[in-house]
């Protein structure tokens, strides 16, 4: 079990002290796929790059913790973390083209990380074997192949490979399928669903875009500027969304547009993502929300129970789309 | 039919056949041998490489060996040469073609071991800078700014003084004048290499800094290192020449370009090419380094292709 708890984050800028994640909790089953959406700068990637400890150098973990088992990682030391990375926990990056060391082959790179964490036997073996596991033709041929004769949906399948190569506990896939087109993108989509099936692993699948949770996640966290907006089972929250927020996420999906007829505009969320210098008082959104009132600009809300899901908002929708 | 189907085999997306991409060398080489400038550069090198490796065979005499009654003759080309000394000899009576053939030997052994003295340390001490960053950065940076500002000849005076007048020494007193390019390059490229994602994606996977900083980070700051090392070497013999000449490197009787030349400068009007061929030689050398250095620059650097 994967469990981040009150987590806050904050980094140091030539403006000051940004608070980029602020009292964050989650938990992830093994075989479960959590969906974390938001906009850039929500701080989804920033929440990953803790959970693996990579956080850039001017970043602080200010309080909180990040459960893996009964293993807390934040308090872990450095060597703990590297038998950790590649091993119990493992990530892909969004852009899988600069993911891969440009002067190696991918067999080599492919056996250099089963190495680094003692496999034994036969690595090119075992290679081609995780190169057939996640489609690719000829393994035996593309072991030698540089980076750059691959595409980019096939540096990504590598990237799969890698990363599951010494049978993670965690995945996380940070913008996975972002930066290939969209045929692509749903073979990607597809072969991570199948490993996590194959190796029940959970997978903390990070995107803007909440079409693709609706089709991955078991669960869904919605992120706007450092906290959870709302968290629930992906039955609740798309078809019952109870956070403002959410729903307008949802709203502004050209695919549940295309129902309403497609004369009209698609309708986006106005306004912009907060300075995260000069929060807000009160509702992170409250500027945004057409629901906002006196309360909204005054108070933070909590996160609470609201059907089956957890809300932070004082005036969550019912599921017909009105008030409480 | 047949046509139809090799088309619609050819649309399968993303599990494309390998595309047949030159391989690495194969792109270099047709950059390369197209720059006529390097590829003369090649020559020269390989030329005067050939030369010193083969010294003790194609020389015809022994570079040390005086020839009592042959002093200063002229070469070949000129009134009152002798055909067993094609180049003359100088004013000991040594044959001076062995004396160059040997000199080639001793100034390609001299740039070889300048380059890979300043450019292991240099390298090294770039790449601990750039990657490690901080004060041993700061304290890196600040020692090769004071070597950088010190004419390179006269720190190269000061270490060979200290240490003592030999070649050893000239060559390790030249290598330290050579150190700083080496580390502002290695440094600069580690600084561009180190934030790229296949590094942060290689510490995701579990690797650690010493796998970071030679697997990772090293072999993709190479190119242009390489480059300085070939004009490392001419930078190394031109410099250990000019130690020769002062007196301060090669000692006599050892063939070696600058010392031959600043044994043969007062017969500079009666003996021209007692000074003139040493000192080609030396131009050739460098020119030819120069020319393959710019050459591997060019071939290897993608924004100057085309």
């Amino acid at each position: 079990m994967l469990k981040v708890e009150n987590l806050n984050v904050s980094f140091e800028t030539r403006r000051g002290i940004v608070n980029v994640i602020e009292n964050l909790n989650f938990t992830v089953e093994p075989g479960r796929t959590l969906g974390i959406v938001g906009e850039s700068g929500s701080g989804k990637s920033v929440t990953s790059l803790a959970i693996m400890g990579l956080l850039p150098p001017n970043a602080r973990v200010t309080s909180g913790r990040i459960l893996l088992g009964d293993k807390d990682l934040l308090r872990a030391s450095e060597s703990e973390m590297q038998e950790i990375r590649g091993g119990r926990l493992a990530m892909i990056f969004q852009d899988p083209m600069t993911s891969l060391n440009p002067s190696f082959t991918v067999g080599f790179q492919l056996e250099e990380a089963m190495r680094v964490h003692g496999v034994k036997g036969n690595l090119r073996e075992r290679a081609i074997e995780m190169l057939k596991l996640v489609g690719i033709p000829d393994p035996a041929l593309r072991l030698s192949s540089y980076p750059h004769q691959l595409s980019g949906g096939m540096s990504q399948r590598v990237m799969i490979a890698m990363a599951i190569a010494c049978s993670p506990e965690f995945l996380i896939a940070d913008e996975p399928t972002t930066a290939l087109d969209v045929t692509i993108q749903a073979q990607i989509l597809a072969l991570l669903k199948k490993v996590q099936k194959e190796r029940n692993m959970g997978l903390i699948l990070i995107t803007h875009d909440i079409g693709v949770v609706a089709q991955m996640a078991d669960d869904i966290l919605v992120m706007y500027a450092g906290h959870a907006m709302e968290m629930g089972p992906k039955e609740e929250v798309i078809h019952r969304p109870r956070h403002p927020y959410t729903k307008a996420l949802l709203a502004s999906l050209p695919a549940s547009h295309a129902q309403s007829g497609f004369r009209t505009r698609l309708p986006t969320i106005s306004g912009l993502v907060p300075d995260l210098l000069n929060r807000p008082t009160g509702c992170q959104l409250h500027p945004r929300c057409e629901y906002a009132n006196e309360n909204c600009k005054a108070q933070m809300p909590s996160i609470h129970h609201v059907g089956g899901s957890l809300v932070k908002c004082h005036r969550p929708l019912e599921p017909a789309g009105g008030h409480a | 039919m047949n046509t139809s189907s090799a088309v619609s085999s050819n649309i399968t997306t993303d599990n494309e056949a390998p595309i047949a991409t030159p391989s690495a060398f194969g792109e270099f080489w047709y950059f390369f041998s197209r720059n006529r400038g390097a590829v003369i550069g090649l020559a020269i090198v390989v030329t005067f490489t050939l030369i010193g490796l083969a010294a003790p065979w194609i020389a015809p005499y022994d570079p040390s060996l005086i020839h009592d009654n042959a002093l200063v003759l002229p070469p070949f080309w000129s009134e009152g040469s002798h055909p067993n000394f094609w180049l003359g000899t100088d004013d000991v009576g040594r044959d001076l073609l062995s004396r160059l053939i040997y000199g080639a030997r001793v100034s390609m052994i001299v740039g070889f071991m300048v380059v890979v003295v300043s450019l292991s340390i240099g390298t090294l001490l770039g790449l601990i800078a750039g990657y490690v960053g901080g004060w041993v950065d700061t304290i890196v940076m600040r020692a090769v700014d004071i070597l950088m500002s010190l004419p390179s000849i006269l720190l190269a005076i000061v270490v060979v003084t200290v240490l003592g007048q030999n070649l050893m020494n000239a060559i390790l007193a030249v290598s330290v004048t050579v150190i700083p390019g080496f580390v502002r390059l290695v440094r600069a490229q580690v600084m561009v290499e180190k934030n790229k994602q296949y590094v942060v994606a290689s510490r995701s996977f579990g690797a650690g800094s010493l796998r970071q900083i030679f697997i990772n980070i090293l072999p993709n700051c190479m190119a242009p290192v390489i480059v300085q090392g070939t004009l490392g070497f001419s930078d190394g013999i031109l410099n250990v020449a000019a130690l020769g000449f002062l007196g301060l490197g090669a000692q006599p009787p050892t063939a070696e370009w600058g010392t031959m030349l600043s044994d043969a400068r007062s017969f500079i009007e009666s003996a021209p090419w007692l000074v003139t061929l040493p000192g080609l030689c030396i131009l050739i050398l460098v020119l030819g380094f120069n020319l393959l250095g710019d050459g591997l620059r060019d071939a290897l650097d993608p924004r100057l292709k085309k």
